[in-house]
């Protein structure tokens, strides 16, 4: 039986991977991989505390976040594509319109 | 029948509406004509039904009130628009719904090819709806809704030429001024409301009648009520705006000076008869106003060349009497004497306006003269009209002032009858001169014709109301036929419930007929006819004499024909000061200093800390991202470890 604390941890991992890929990346569609890495370091740990508690709430909610992240990736992707057509890269350092 | 008092209100309403509405469609002046008087005369017609109903009715049943529904009800306040019937508003509504009906008649002849002949109609029949309201209402709030409701219709009336500017600020000016009475008139209702904790005027009176009399809040409130009369009746300081309403059409003078508006003043104060006579400080103050304002005026129409100018003086002068009664506590003669001054004032403006008909806008008298074999039937209901409020009798006016007189003298105060006196010598000659410029003499308009003027007379809808009104100028005074001269006083009989309260708190000695009635009726007729014999001799026969007067006292000559100056005091003193600091203080300073100081002020700000609050926004997505990740792990220790 592996332990709670390992899934809590490899979770903390990920997450962390995904703060820092999201940091430091500069290639818009990285960053997006990183946001989904996050997202889905959450559902991790719903589904632990889900399996360890008895209680399916946060299965649910898992479906739910799962739901909302293949909105959110069709989205986000299409937001890139008509960024790249716009200004032909996807690097986030030259994207800085919006500014004073 | 006193039930149909209400459609003797809703009639003059009703035709305000039509010819206000669809007036401007129908092109057909005698269409409009026709709504406008009928209406009024349809409610003429109805008035003289229920008076002929009261008079069959007993004494003691002659009053009655006619409740339509309620009004307004808040707290304590509860009101009704509810008709009070009885001798002194049937008496009022008579003469307004009468002496109307002829100026509306007279006004299609007067108004003919006007633009805005629909317009005038309209304003017309709510000016005789307002005043009706005011003088029928059984309780104050009702009177001042027609108080306020003449007000309004005079300042659309004389300002109905409101593309000359002069017209426009006429109307102003008497709007202005008589806001300032209507001031006092709103701070006298309230405190009515607080002392009493009523507005209707029978209770009202029911309590003030066992109050002791000269109480301090009885004078308070019979002051305030009386600042409104003031400013609605012109008297000093307030009687600035009558003369300048003459820039209205000719029978608006008539109706605002003879029918409506002006004796609204006189007629609130002898309705609060018994709260004045309680208050027998404020009846001096009336009194005294009363006979300054009556010798003030008289003096300045003496020097006046201005046809109407004159009359309107007059009119102020002849509310002074009024007045005066109603300061003696005489409340029945100043009503006597509005009932009489209505005809033959309303004669003498519906004269004057045919007149300045005739003489195609020609309003100096210096420029007339001789007007007699042009128009005769003007000229004879003028006369009669100017020996009606000259006083000599039979005629109306002779009876009413006999009386203001008689009742001045048996107050005890010689001085005072003094001056009336005199005044009534003043106003014989003042008009008699007016007599004469106009009518009598050689015509002098043919040396000053810029273009060659033909006096004709004025057609029938002008003169029928103008023979009807001498008539009535003529024997009106016959229902106030003093003892002395073997008449019953039927009118003071008539009016006697209304004024019982205050007739009992002010126990005035019933005079009998002495020997010195007789003498005060010689004097002022022989006054009288002084006065019109001067006139005749100095401005028919020797017209040296009062351009030799003028030279000789040529200082007061000018403070006279200027008024006294009173609207040069009043512009220096009230008007430019409140012009000057409303420009200088109130908007340069107060409104554009820290109104508009405080608007901008905040825009100000706003651009300040932005301009470097936006400096943040620097447009790395991941700067913004590092600055979210330090944000939730700070509030996450902060969670934990707080």
């Amino acid at each position: 039986m592996v332990s709670l604390n390992f899934y809590l941890s490899l979770s903390a991992m990920l997450f962390t991977i995904g703060v820092v890929g999201v940091l430091t990346r500069r290639n818009a569609i990285i960053v997006f991989m990183s946001i989904e890495l996050m997202l889905n370091s959450v559902n991790l740990t719903l589904v632990a505390f889900s399996s360890f508690l008895g209680d399916a709430t946060g299965q649910m909610l898992v479906f739910f976040v799962i739901t909302i992240a293949a909105a959110e990736a069709a989205i986000g992707l299409a937001i890139i594509i008509a960024l790249f057509r716009n200004k032909q890269t996807v690097n986030i350092d030259e994207i800085n319109l919006l500014k004073w | 029948m006193y039930n149909l008092i209400g459609l003797v209100v809703l009639l003059p309403l009703i035709g305000a509406a039509v010819n206000g509405l669809v007036g401007w469609r129908i092109k057909n002046e005698k269409v409009i004509g026709i709504v406008g008087s009928a209406t009024v005369g349809f409610s003429f017609v109805l008035s003289v039904l229920i008076f002929i109903e009261m008079l069959g009715r007993d004494v003691l049943n002659r009053a009655e009130v006619i409740d339509y529904f309620r009004w307004i009800g808040a707290g304590g306040l509860e009101t009704s628009f509810a008709y009070q019937v009885d001798q002194l508003s049937i008496l009022m509504t008579l003469v307004v719904t009468g002496v109307g009906f002829l100026i509306h008649v007279y006004s299609i002849g007067y108004m003919h090819g006007d633009p805005g002949f629909w317009r005038y109609f309209s304003y017309l029949n709510l000016f005789i709806f307002a005043m009706l309201n005011l003088v029928l209402a059984d309780n104050f709030l009702l009177l001042f809704l027609g108080w306020e409701g003449v007000g309004l219709c005079s300042y659309l009336l004389i300002g109905f030429w409101y593309e000359k500017k002069f017209t426009g600020d006429a109307a102003k000016k008497a709007f202005v001024v008589n806001r300032i009475g209507d001031f006092g008139f709103l701070i006298g209702l309230f405190l009515i409301f607080v002392t009493f904790g009523t507005l209707k005027f029978e209770p009202l009176f029911l309590q003030a009648s066992v109050m002791s009399v000269g109480e301090p809040v009885l004078f308070w409130i019979t002051l305030m009520l009386f600042i409104g009369a003031v400013g609605k009746s012109a008297q000093i300081p307030l009687f600035v705006w009558l003369p300048d309403a003459m820039a209205g059409p000719t029978p608006v003078s008539a109706l605002i000076h003879a029918a409506t508006m002006v004796t609204a003043g006189v007629y609130m104060v002898a309705r609060s008869a018994t709260l004045y006579a309680l208050a027998p400080l404020t009846l001096e103050i009336v009194a005294v106003i009363g006979l300054l304002t009556a010798v003030l005026a008289a003096t300045i129409a003496l020097t006046q060349n201005d046809i109407k100018k004159v009359l309107a003086y007059s009119t102020v002068s002849q509310l002074g009497y009024m007045f005066l009664a109603l300061g003696v506590g005489a409340f029945w003669v100043g009503i006597f004497h509005v009932y009489t001054h209505a005809f033959f004032k309303a004669l003498l403006f519906l004269g004057s306006g045919a007149v300045i008909h005739a003489m195609h806008h020609e309003q100096d008298i210096q420029k007339m003269g001789g007007l007699r074999k042009y128009m005769p039937k003007t000229y004879i209901t003028f006369l009669i009209g100017a020996i009606a409020i000259s006083g000599i009798p039979p005629l109306a006016g002779f009876f009413s002032k006999d009386e203001i007189l008689a009742y001045v003298w048996h107050d005890g105060s010689v001085l005072l009858w003094v001056f009336a006196a005199i005044t009534a010598g003043l106003t014989a000659f003042y008009m008699f001169r007016l007599v004469t410029l106009t009518f009598w003499g050689d015509p002098r308009f043919k040396e000053h014709g810029e273009h060659a003027k033909h006096p004709h007379e004025a057609p029938a809808t002008m003169t029928v109301p103008l023979i009807i009104l001498a008539v009535l100028s003529i024997i009106g005074g016959w229902v106030g036929i003093p003892k002395a001269l073997g008449g019953g006083l039927a009118i003071k009989q008539f009016l006697a419930p209304v004024f019982e309260r205050a007739d009992r708190i002010m126990a005035l000695p019933e005079h009998g007929v002495h020997a010195v009635d007789y003498v005060l009726i010689l004097l002022s007729v022989a006054i009288a006819a002084a006065g019109i014999y001067v006139a005749r001799l100095w401005y028919l026969k020797k017209p040296e004499i009062p351009g030799g007067l003028a030279k000789k006292y040529s200082g007061v000559y000018k403070v006279l024909s200027n008024k006294y100056y009173v609207d040069e005091l009043y512009d220096a003193a009230i008007v430019n000061p409140t012009v000057k600091g409303s420009r200088k203080l109130l908007w340069r300073g107060i409104d554009v200093g820290i109104i508009d100081g405080i608007v901008n002020g905040l825009a100000k700000l706003v651009e300040i800390v932005s301009k470097y609050g936006r400096l943040v926004q620097v447009g790395v997505v991941q700067g913004y991202a590092v600055a979210f990740v330090f944000g939730i792990v700070f509030i996450i220790f902060w969670l934990l470890f707080r």
